[in-house]
């Protein structure tokens, strides 16, 4: 199971807490899941926010906030020192957008972020990109924890880049790694682990299918099978055919 | 005085930001502050004192992925 910042969480799911039809559905899909982890945002104090933290409170989950929807360092930056106080964790999720149509992340922005927050105490889990030298920053930067995307935010498209993805595993074995964003199937999730990923953030996949709560127990199936299948050493994909059952003893029949 | 409050003018009496929050109904409310942009720790609202034109925002826990 993985450990963050010292941290050990129960499930390899990390869950969303946005766009479910109902506050009751976000709670059964959450039972149904396990998820160990639930992502929170702040925002503009409506007459809404007490009720919905007294929800994710008796989720009974450790809640990461996000810095969802920031464009800039500085507002990164706020959002995280109001999170901090908020929810009394130095955990945050980070992510600053560089780009509105693929909310991928302004890679650059997200490095000067997590450098000065991780100064300020914070444990960050940034957004990122699978590209090998920005994370090689965002750790050096202080980050003990890379969330790079399988697709951009609610897309669904699954893992845009397994190979990439792959080589990011291999290049840090020791560092917990998540795939955050993109998901869309079961499948997906499962190839994540399978890949060798620690945990699965995912939300829309969940929130906006037919049945949040169905699908929520098909992740979490999902991610165990990925986690398992990792664990037992897959067999290497190959080109010819090699038959599993044996020749010998084969009747001469034609 | 006239201040910006969570994006919309609104005139209030303050004088400080704590004043403010029990003001708009949330004297008792868990809520995060930020003024005029920088972050304002909930220990610093009672010293804090508002000026026509300040913009406050009051931020809570809500949905996110």
């Amino acid at each position: 199971m993985p450990v963050f910042y010292g941290r050990d969480i129960a499930s390899p799911l990390m869950l969303g807490t946005a766009q479910y039809p109902s506050p009751a559905v976000l709670a059964q899909a959450f039972r149904a899941s396990n998820a160990g982890i639930a992502t929170v945002s702040l925002r503009r104090e409506g007459g809404e926010g007490q009720a919905f933290h007294s929800l994710i409170r008796d989720l009974g989950v450790t809640v990461l906030p996000n810095t969802a929807g920031c464009h800039s360092v500085k507002e990164a930056v706020t959002t995280a020192h109001m999170a901090r106080e908020f929810f009394d964790t130095p955990w945050i999720k980070l992510e600053v957008i560089g780009d509105h149509d693929t909310l991928q992340p302004d890679v650059v922005a997200l490095i000067e972020a997590a450098r000065i927050l991780t100064a300020d105490g914070f444990q960050v889990f940034p957004y990122c990109t699978e590209d090998l030298s920005v994370c090689g920053h965002l750790l050096d930067a202080g980050c003990r924890v890379l969330m790079p995307w399988g697709a951009p935010i609610g897309s669904g498209r699954g893992l845009n880049n397994p190979y990439g993805l792959r080589s990011l595993r291999a290049h840090f074995p020791d560092v917990p790694l998540v795939v955050d964003a993109g998901i869309g199937l079961p499948s997906h999730a499962a190839q994540a682990m399978e890949l060798g990923y620690d945990a699965v953030l995912l939300n829309t996949a969940v929130a906006r299918a037919g049945d949040p709560v169905a699908m929520a127990r098909a992740m979490a199936l999902a991610i165990e099978a990925g986690q398992l299948a990792r664990k037992a050493e897959p067999i290497e994909a190959r080109d010819m055919a090699a038959p599993s059952t044996p020749l010998m003893g084969m009747a001469v029949l034609g | 005085m006239n201040i910006i409050l969570n994006g919309e003018r609104r005139q209030v009496t303050g004088p400080t930001v704590a004043d403010v929050l029990a003001e708009i109904g949330l004297g008792t409310a868990r809520v995060a502050t930020a003024l005029n942009g920088e972050f304002l720790p909930a220990g610093l609202r009672s010293a804090t004192t508002l000026n026509d034109g300040d913009a406050l925002e009051a931020l809570s826990s809500m949905q996110g992925g």
